[in-house]
């Protein structure tokens, strides 16, 4: 060992200089995995056919967030066959430019939701999400009774469609004077039904010419 | 002539009870939610007692509300004897102490009532995330103004460990949570789809980096050679692995989002930062169970280094696994399995509680002025419950998790998949069950561990103890260039 313990002196015994040298150390990593992605395509440019959510789909997305959802069922098809032979094409980045926040989820205690749009009636989605083990008698999943009773508020749906258009989704005037009339009357359970059938039902082209 | 300032250990104690009260409240509720996903009707179709409602509460309880009060504590206790300084800006320090309660208060309050960003360890809403952020400010400039007016010049490796935890968890907080207020409940993040995915990860990745790592450790620096009763058994080496371990593990993050529709590149990067960190978490680990080299008695004779010593065994062996996880073929059997709630599980309850139940144990009688805790069978008693209860939780969700992971890939000679999704979820019911019943005995023993903390303070309630003095300044011999340490006394 060359290096004599004086040189790390300074640092031992400065604590400013150890702050400044932590701030530092610990700031690569993020700038060097995060800030490239606000640029690359395949991450923010939506995949052909992906729109903004519509009102009401927004408002059930905004349920699914609320219920927390996502700690039984991942938004992730992975790239593997025995992902794909179960759950359809695996995911692509641009399927996900609207999802404030994503919910590609980490543990799948039920079944993926990706692609789940269409593959239930909406009968089925409904009575399944009020009481699950009428339909599934082995599933463990929660009822949630209270969606059926709840109404979606058109005001506060206007304001969240105002907010994601100020972040950049690009929803048109006409999107927005239609919000009132796409989400009047509706329950909570007719928003969530309408985002869950929605899921995964653009299809999406295979990338040309990308190697990954 | 000696000193007459005292080391303030109000703020401390204070600290050391939330820990114990949150610990059980947190643990309480897993159990529930594990016994939900046994027993489903234990539900009771309650909006507020959902599994997915209360199931963060559960990992915000333990994490933030536990973890972060024992932190919090541990770290105005150790910066003052390692500094020889009575803590600074004493009104500030009640204020983290009282905001910190605040924000967990808050936290845990609103989440069972649907106001959550569902962006996993970081659920709590804008507001609760100002108050957060607000406190944790307050908390790094008592810490620095403290370690800036310390007595002794070198600055004891323990408080770098809590220096980066500060440091690192500003940083995290503020970047992951930046959001669009739409009401005061309600929160849309400014980062989207795949973005928001790397910089929630960046954020998760590194909240159990610094937050259940990189403090704790600062916690085991001070209180293992403590318990140990013999130096740190290299403090170059605590050094070295220091920078290697807080540089490496911010670059680990995307490692959670192996072949999802994350780009190619990050997932690798994140892989390869994984592998290396072996070697600094393996470095931290044989450090600490060195110190006992001389001192193994320890293991028959005290409670507080028992749990020290066991802990230190699942940190080498959780990051072992989490490197091991953290490699693509080995992650596309473990990923979305039960696998992952056993590798979080070793961590959390082998690692990181069994460390700072270990200091709890070390520290309350210190700073309630007693000689001992009030009764020491009681610690014993934990550390059995604890450890058979990790084991049997262990035990059960490694199992499930391996049994899903090769369920949902087998596949016939056709090459047609073999089982369903629910025949995975049915062969795992057994193992819940198994699993609820190791969280009771968890539990358990955390209760056994507040009642004892609650009357070894009996004299710090009625007010009765005197403050602890600080050292009398006096030269304290400079580290000597690749110095040898004198051999210990021998044993009286």
């Amino acid at each position: 060992m060359g290096l004599k313990y004086k040189h790390w002196e300074i640092l031992e015994k400065n604590a400013g200089l150890l702050a400044v040298l932590i701030a530092v150390m610990v700031s690569f990593g993020g700038l060097a995995e995060i800030l490239p992605l606000f640029n690359d395509a395949q991450t923010v440019k939506p995949a052909p056919g992906i729109k903004p959510y519509s009102a009401l789909r927004l408002a059930g997305r905004d349920v699914y967030v609320r219920e927390g959802c996502y700690q039984c069922h991942s938004q992730m098809i992975r790239t593997l066959s025995f992902e794909t032979q179960r759950y359809g094409k695996f995911s692509t980045a641009g399927e996900y430019v609207y999802d404030r926040p994503f919910q590609w989820g980490s543990k799948r205690t039920g079944p993926d939701l990706a692609r789940v749009g269409g593959k239930y009636s909406d009968e089925w989605q409904r009575a399944h999400l009020l009481a699950p083990r009428d339909l599934v008698p082995q599933s463990n999943m929660p009822g949630y009774p209270w969606l059926a009773e709840e109404k979606i508020d058109v005001a506060d749906i206007k304001a969240r469609m105002r907010a994601l258009r100020w972040l950049g989704d690009p929803y048109t005037d006409v999107d927005m004077a239609g919000a009132e009339d796409a989400v009047q009357g509706k329950t909570e359970l007719d928003a969530l039904v309408a985002y869950l059938q929605g899921l995964g039902v653009t299809v999406i082209p295979p990338p040309i010419g990308e190697s990954r | 002539m000696p000193n007459k300032e005292a080391y303030d250990d109000h703020v401390i104690r204070m600290f050391l009870m939330a820990a114990a009260i949150w610990g059980v409240i947190g643990m309480a509720i897993g159990v529930l939610a594990a016994a939900q996903l046994a027993w489903p009707a234990l539900n009771f179709e309650t909006s507020w007692l959902t599994f997915s409602r209360i199931r963060t509460n559960h990992t915000f309880g333990v994490i933030f509300a536990f973890g972060g009060s024992a932190l919090m504590g541990t770290c105005y206790y150790i910066v003052q004897r390692t500094g020889h300084v009575r803590l600074a800006l004493g009104k500030l320090a009640l204020f983290t102490f009282w905001g910190w309660q605040a924000a967990c208060f808050l936290a845990m309050a609103t989440i069972p009532f649907g106001i959550t960003q569902s962006k996993e360890y970081a659920e709590p809403e804008w507001f609760i995330d100002i108050l957060i952020a607000a406190v944790w400010v307050a908390f790094g400039v008592v810490f620095f103004t403290t370690l800036a007016r310390r007595r002794i010049k070198h600055i004891y490796v323990a408080n770098w460990y809590y220096g980066a935890l500060i440091i690192a968890v500003a940083l995290l907080h503020i970047v992951n949570n930046l959001a669009i207020p739409v009401s005061l409940t309600k929160s849309y993040p400014i980062y989207s789809g795949a973005l928001d995915a790397m910089v929630q990860w960046w954020y998760g990745h590194n909240a159990v980096a610094f937050f259940l790592t990189a403090g704790f450790l600062g916690m085991m620096y001070y209180f293992v050679p403590r318990q140990a009763q013999q130096p740190l058994w290299s403090y170059r080496f605590s050094i070295v692995n220091f920078w290697a371990l807080i540089s490496i593990y911010m670059w680990a993050g995307s490692h959670h989002l192996l072949y999802t529709a994350l780009p190619d590149w990050v997932q690798s990067v994140g892989m390869v930062f994984s592998v290396v960190l072996v070697m600094p978490s393996m470095g931290s680990a044989a450090n600490g169970l060195m110190t006992f080299n001389g001192s193994w008695d320890k293991l028959r004779t005290d409670p507080a280094a028992k749990f020290m010593i066991i802990a230190l065994v699942f940190y080498a062996v959780s990051t072992l696994e989490g490197s091991s996880m953290a490699i693509k073929s080995i992650n596309s059997l473990t990923h979305y399995t039960d696998w992952t709630i056993a590798h979080v599980h070793a961590g959390a309850i082998g690692w990181v509680a069994m460390i700072t139940i270990g200091s709890l144990y070390a520290m309350a009688p210190r700073a309630l002025d007693v000689p001992a805790m009030h009764s020491r069978p009681a610690m014993n008693l934990h550390f059995w419950l604890h450890t058979s209860g990790l084991l049997v939780y262990l035990l059960s969700m490694y199992a499930a998790g391996a049994m899903q992971g090769l369920m949902w890939r087998a596949t016939n000679a056709d090459g047609s998949l073999k089982y369903d999704f629910l025949s995975g979820l049915i062969a795992t019911q057994p193992f819940y069950v198994t699993r609820f019943l190791g969280g009771v005995l968890v539990l358990s023993g955390m209760v056994v561990m507040a009642w004892n903390l609650w009357h070894t303070a009996a004299d710090a309630r009625m007010g009765d103890i005197k403050p602890i003095l600080i050292p009398a300044p006096e030269a304290i011999p400079e580290p000597v260039p690749d110095q040898t340490p004198a051999p210990l006394p021998a044993k009286a």
